[in-house]
């Protein structure tokens, strides 16, 4: 299990990376290669050049500012899970950081390599549509920022043309105080999820829901928005029936079957983790939930 | 395809070499410069055999291109003894808690938990399973490596 021979770059800036992108052919961006290698070495992938990122200090940071949290797609995931502004800031992404990998390539990875990737089970890519996040994209034609739902178009597919890479992404920061749940489902601890749930809930004085977000992960080709749940609990008192009946939409989801899971068990999954989740977000926003039918 | 100087430190020492950039870390390791410690299991980033630190952070040398640690630092396992071979504290722990059978996924444990130890001076068994998580053994059933974690974590605080 080798790679098939590349030649290999190593842009000092972004405007040396993407010209590398526009002019080289056959060429894949390496940012922390805890997918991309190991496909190479499967010889899934067999590019004829690879541009390595890791020397693009530019492409690295975490700020907050104008109410998002902009985090550099060369960040590695292991600065975001030990950082103090993605934990006060935007908890969801810090507890959803737990579940990606293992330490060892936590270390490795990034955030803009995850979400290039797009793998369907993958925490980071849904994270962002939970968010609405904004992808800032460079090519030597320029720079364009594009909403997460527009990114995904489908299976590990993106978006991204191949002379283009992944700058940054903003994720939009919710209130202080607001509730957060994260939940999934994997056979074993670091493993790709079978379907994961994640949401974000904002409630009024009077218990009844502000405004809410509800995102599944690894039972569709690409991460999913539960409009229908979102809306259905927009104005509601927050109480377990609320709650039960939000999580039912995600039945209408449309679930990928493998040899892990089949379509039905999934969507039970998917309803199950999604009342979780929703449960965590409503006790963190501080409203008390009868939880006995979980 | 043309080759890359790699120049790098491992266990203190520098080392220059001209390589292949498609070689990996852990082949770069091994076949360049001999030391054959750090175990090659499933070569796509999944039993942590080959774990290695890079910069002092444990990485999977089979996911990351020599190229990749060119100018850093890297410590595998041929670095944790002394030089007259006495165990360190966490080797020693390993072979008086049963941490190993048959040993090949020994040197990726052992680097894993450098790094974690190093960083967690009181871990909890959970926080041990949650690191070693991404080290698969297929003999001791994790018993004997999360005790000798434990217990070298304890022989640690006690030395300090």
């Amino acid at each position: 299990m080798k790679p098939a021979p590349f030649d290999y770059h190593a842009p000092r800036n972004l405007e040396e990376a993407t010209g590398l992108l526009a002019s080289l052919e056959n060429v894949k961006v390496l940012a922390g290669g805890q997918s991309l290698v190991a496909m190479m070495n499967f010889r899934y992938v067999i590019a004829d050049h690879l541009v390595d990122i890791g020397g693009v200090a530019a492409l690295s940071g975490i700020g907050v500012a104008d109410g998002a949290l902009r985090i550099g797609a060369m960040t590695r995931q292991r600065d975001l899970e030990f950082s103090a502004e993605v934990k006060r800031h935007c908890p969801v992404l810090h507890e959803a950081l737990q579940h990606v990998g293992h330490r060892q390539t936590r270390n490795r990875g990034t955030i803009g390599g995850s979400l290039a990737h797009a793998d369907p089970a993958a925490e980071l890519p849904v994270l962002c549509l939970l968010h609405d996040a904004e992808i800032e994209i460079a090519s030597r034609r320029g720079t364009r920022r594009m909403p997460m739902r527009e990114f995904a178009v489908g299976f590990m597919t993106t978006a991204l043309e191949p002379d283009e890479l992944v700058t940054a992404i903003s994720l939009k920061l919710w209130p202080a105080g607001h509730g957060y749940g994260f939940q999934e489902f994997a056979r074993r601890r670091g493993d790709f999820a079978l379907a994961g749930a994640a949401a974000l809930l904002e409630v009024a004085p009077d218990q009844s829901v502000r405004r809410a977000a509800v995102a599944l992960f690894g039972v569709a080709a690409s991460p999913v928005r539960l409009d229908a749940a979102e809306n259905g609990l927009r104005g509601k008192r927050l109480d377990m029936a609320a709650i039960a009946t939000a999580a039912a939409e995600a039945r209408s989801i449309e679930p990928l079957e493998d040899i892990h899971a089949g379509a039905d068990y999934r969507r039970h999954l998917a309803q199950v983790l999604t009342r979780r989740a929703l449960v965590d977000a409503a006790q963190r926003a501080g409203v008390t939930i009868e939880t006995k039918q979980t | 395809m043309s080759k890359h100087s790699v120049s790098l430190t491992v266990n203190g020492k520098a080392y220059q070499r001209e390589v292949e950039a498609r070689i990996t870390l852990a082949d770069f390791l091994r076949h360049e410069l001999g030391l054959t410690g750090t175990h090659l299991g499933c070569e796509h980033g999944v039993c942590g055999a080959c774990t290695v630190l890079l910069d002092g952070h444990s990485a999977r040398s089979c996911l990351t291109f020599a190229v990749q640690a060119n100018g850093r630092e890297v410590s595998t396992v041929e670095g944790l003894a002394a030089p007259d071979g006495e165990l360190n504290v966490l080797q020693q722990a390993f072979r008086d808690n049963h941490g190993l059978q048959c040993g090949f996924c020994t040197p990726g444990m052992l680097m894993t938990l450098t790094e974690f130890l190093r960083d967690n001076k009181n871990p909890t068994e959970h926080d041990v399973r949650d690191v070693l998580s991404g080290n698969l053994c297929r003999c001791t059933g994790y018993a004997g490596p999360v005790a000798a974690a434990l217990d070298a974590a304890r022989r640690m605080r006690e030395n300090a």
